[in-house]
């Protein structure tokens, strides 16, 4: 601590703070704030506007479903998937854990073209049997879901094997030596001891597959009204010499996505003190 | 019988944790399980609770075959070093938890909550974190949850190696207490001869593996089956051809007895009430030297027989086994 104290107050770190500040200043500040003061360059017309064309509302509804649905696919798996590495010894393991990586080292476009190659409704590995089955993936809402929760896969599973981890397994094993099951040792005792960071990859997970656009415009199709997420409603207006609108909808998503990142600092401050209780 | 373990193997690859175990443990008993680490007594007891499985043999408890029962049908109480504590529930959430699995109605569950917080002294502390406890609190607290489900058998894995040396102590007293008042079958696991002597009824001396010897403290203490019981359980040294406390040795200051062995005090060392010896014996055939000479004695008398001797540096002694010592035949050094 001494250590610390000692240079609190010297130049050097004067001068490394304000390179951080105006670096985040420049790169992500500014331009966000930006975002705002344009989208409300007319008072709230812009917004109003959106919410007045159907269009748009649709694209905003099915970019919350997708997200929606995406972080609960992705909630259940990656608990799952998690509880798996954490707790099993099996062949592969390593494999499967750099699998998992794999979405965030993959560019989403990649990923879209690939989720074709599987479920495309024509030629796809896959999709003509489902088609035929009257099942459409690719061009329609399933595909936009996958393609979200392929991107957003790692967040809950990065959050929540550490802390697995760091709990063991010996809370489980005094609940079994106290009568209770498999399922109920879970509920009562696993996902207590690992909920906060269940909360933190779902609401990350949420931030995400809001504002997936690469992997969801190559499999959406981007039809107007059924298959046009929020994001690519902005690309579209914005391509169309319509910016007041393209900064309304990108100042919508990214208050969303602040949103949930000040959820987040808010849980984990709770979640530190009752920690440290 | 209460637990009856029958020839019992364990291996963790190649290594041999346990060695066809054959042990009966009677009702209402306090029994240690006695060793070094990594003998095979935590595997043993985690066989008997079921968290572990064994690679053959039985285990019965109360007459039940439990060898192929899970954890959660055992019906036994299991308090773990590290306490085990559900963080994220009260103390008295902690202790409920078995009954509130069980279904009991929850009055029920109340009443019997409070009297195992009472058992325990920890009533005060009922609406606390676990993490607002102390250590011993929160074995205590572990100790109440296990009693909770009235058990069969009640297993502790080195409930006291957390703690520091005071409260280690002052719980083993209050465990034995505890057992003399709520009678439940126990077994408990320690590394610690001192507190397997003072708490146990009777101890199980387990070593790489294999049981060395069952018995009372004064049985393992007095007649030691072999070399490792009688090294284990206090200090041992050797005195020509035997091996024997260092508490057991006569010494005199004058040739007396037939067949003592003379020496010359080379260290004298007052710790306490006691004094201890280190004696340097005259070079001799029968003293079974290697070469190097006879290795030294240790002697351990009490402070007021040393002053009556006399004793100092360089004193002669003549040292001989008191009568009705424990003694084992040294092993001959090769």
């Amino acid at each position: 601590m001494a250590e610390v104290r000692r240079h609190r107050n010297g130049p050097v770190t004067y001068a490394l703070r304000l390179a951080v500040v105006a670096y985040l200043v420049l790169l992500i500040g500014w331009p966000l704030a930006l975002v705002g003061t344009h989208a409300f360059e007319n008072g709230t017309e812009a917004i109003r506007g959106i919410f007045e064309d159907p269009d748009m509302v649709a694209a905003l509804r099915l970019t919350a479903v997708a997200a929606v649905v995406a972080t609960a696919i992705n909630t259940v798996f990656g608990v799952a998937v998690s509880l798996l590495l954490v707790r099993n010894e099996f062949p592969g393991k390593r494999v499967l854990s750099a699998l998992i990586d794999l979405p965030l080292s993959v560019s989403p476009i990649v990923v879209g073209l690939a989720l074709v190659l599987v479920y495309g409704g024509r030629d796809g590995w896959f999709g003509p049997t489902l088609e035929s089955a009257g099942i459409e993936v690719i061009f329609s809402t399933p595909g936009i879901v996958m393609a979200t929760a392929f991107v957003a896969l790692p967040l809950v599973i990065r959050e929540v094997v550490p802390v697995l981890k760091e709990v063991g397994t010996e809370q489980e094993q005094a609940a079994r030596s106290l009568g209770a099951s498999g399922w109920q040792t879970f509920w009562r005792i696993t996902l207590p001891s690992i909920k906060w960071a269940v909360v933190y990859g779902v609401v990350l997970t949420l931030a995400r597959s809001l504002g997936e656009f690469g992997a969801v415009k190559v499999v959406s199709g981007n039809v107007l009204g059924e298959t046009r997420t929020a994001t690519l409603a902005v690309e579209e207006k914005y391509l169309n010499f319509d910016q007041e609108g393209a900064y309304a909808i990108a100042f919508l998503l990214a208050s969303v996505s602040v949103l949930a990142i000040l959820i987040v600092s808010v849980l984990r401050a709770i979640g530190a003190r009752q920690a440290t209780r | 019988m209460s637990i009856e373990v029958s020839g019992v193997n364990k291996k963790y690859g190649d290594f041999v944790a346990l060695e066809n175990i054959d042990l009966t443990l009677p009702t209402g008993q306090l029994t240690a399980l006695l060793g070094p680490s990594g003998g095979g007594k935590t595997t043993l007891l985690r066989i008997i609770a079921g968290l572990e499985e064994a690679d053959s043999g039985r285990v019965v408890i109360e007459g039940t075959d439990a060898t192929r029962l899970p954890v959660q049908k055992r019906n036994v109480g299991f308090v773990f070093q590290h306490y085990a504590a559900f963080k994220h529930m009260s103390v008295a959430r902690n202790v409920a938890f078995g009954l509130e699995i069980r279904k009991t109605p929850k009055a029920e569950v109340r009443r019997r909550v409070g009297e195992l917080l009472e058992l325990v002294h920890l009533s005060q502390f009922a609406d606390r974190l676990p993490s607002q406890l102390s250590g011993g609190q929160r074995q205590r607290m572990a100790l109440a949850r296990a009693l909770a489900v009235e058990p069969s058998v009640l297993l502790l894995d080195e409930p006291f190696g957390a703690l520091d040396a005071k409260v280690r102590k002052e719980l083993r007293d209050w465990l034995r207490r505890l057992h003399d008042e709520v009678h439940v079958t126990t077994v408990f696991v320690t590394h610690d001869q001192e507190e397997a002597m003072e708490v146990a009824d009777e101890i199980v001396v387990v070593n790489q593996g294999r049981v060395e010897q069952v018995g009372t403290p004064d049985q393992l203490y007095d007649e030691p089956a072999n070399d490792f019981v009688m090294g284990f359980l206090g200090e041992v040294t050797r005195l020509g051809p035997v091996r024997l406390r260092p508490h057991d040795i006569e010494v005199a200051v004058t040739p007396g007895s037939a067949g003592a062995l003379e020496g010359t005090v080379t260290r004298l060392l007052r710790v306490g009430f006691e004094v201890r010896l280190t004696v340097q014996p005259d070079a001799s055939p029968t003293a079974g030297g290697n070469g190097g000479g006879p290795e030294p004695v240790s002697v351990v008398l009490s402070r007021a027989h040393a002053r009556s001797l006399d004793l100092e540096l360089g004193s002669r002694v003549w040292l001989t086994p008191a009568v009705g010592a424990a003694t084992v035949p040294a092993m001959v050094a090769v």
